[in-house]
């Protein structure tokens, strides 16, 4: 499996860690407890398919990614910089 | 006072030699890390050309000469090796210089050895001289620069010259025990 990082091209798997679902970058706005930040803290979707996760690129350059990907064929859609809206 | 002996990172474990292949310590005279503040990318490039000759690399790739290099580390980073730098305004630094080993691996066969430990297309329509990358050497983190045909020049964490000399020790038997076969 290869995760097409936005700055370094596309690199083996051993150089990135997964860190779960993508809904772990949108921070609610606000500090009052609400739906959304359950959500934030506590719940994740487990799809059997086409899903968008955190991954980080720590063996390269130390960027965060939101990686499309399907966890049943593990084929990779993209990927794209956390860092740049990656909503 | 303490009299302390002065040591490079790779006293005692390099140069070494295999087949065509060898690999040997570079003594990096100054490294500083360089990192411009948001929207100052182009200032910062501007004044570090005015510093060492060279802009500020973009991601893959490196800058400058031999003497005054600058290479790319990550989104908004950069290293300059060789030569010492006065304040950039604009731009977070810090000296890195006895923090990192730096080694060369040259020879024709030095692609198919560092094949066996980094886990990019080496191949030189993906990584050609003037190109940089971060990667892993094995289980290290690593900055990897190709700065010729046969030449690839590699830096690690300073407590981890040891292991990197070893680990590349050990692919060059290898390439050298295969050729031998």
């Amino acid at each position: 499996m290869q995760i097409p990082c936005p700055l370094c091209g596309p690199r083996d798997l051993r150089e990135f860690s997964v860190r779960g679902h993508a809904l772990g970058a949108k921070r609610p706005e606000g500090e009052t407890w609400s739906v959304d930040w359950d959500d934030f803290i506590h719940n994740r979707d487990n799809p059997a398919g086409r899903t968008e996760e955190l991954w980080f690129h720590g063996g390269g350059c130390s960027a965060w990614l939101i990686v499309d990907r399907d966890t049943v064929t593990h084929e990779v859609f993209g990927a794209r910089l956390a860092s740049e809206g990656g909503q | 006072m303490a009299n302390l002996t002065k040591k490079t990172a790779f006293d005692g474990l390099l140069p070494i030699t295999k087949g065509d292949v060898t690999l040997s310590e570079i003594t990096v005279d100054t490294i500083t890390w360089v990192a411009p503040c948001k929207g100052k990318a182009a200032a910062v490039s501007k004044a570090l050309d005015k510093q060492i000759g060279a802009a500020l690399p973009g991601p893959n790739r490196m800058t400058g000469s031999d003497d005054a290099r600058a290479v790319w580390t990550g989104p908004d980073q950069a290293f300059v090796l060789g030569k010492p730098l006065k304040p950039i305004t604009g731009a977070a630094m810090a000296d890195q210089t006895s923090a990192w080993a730096a080694c060369a691996l040259e020879g024709d066969h030095a692609a198919e050895v560092l094949a066996r430990l980094v886990p990019i297309d080496l191949r030189d329509d993906t990584f050609a001289v003037g190109h940089a990358a971060r990667t892993v050497l094995g289980h290290m983190n690593c900055v990897l620069m190709r700065t010729g045909v046969a030449r690839y020049e590699i830096m690690v964490f300073r407590s981890m010259a040891s292991t990197c000399a070893h680990e590349i020790a050990r692919a060059m038997r290898m390439v050298v025990a295969r050729a031998d076969a």
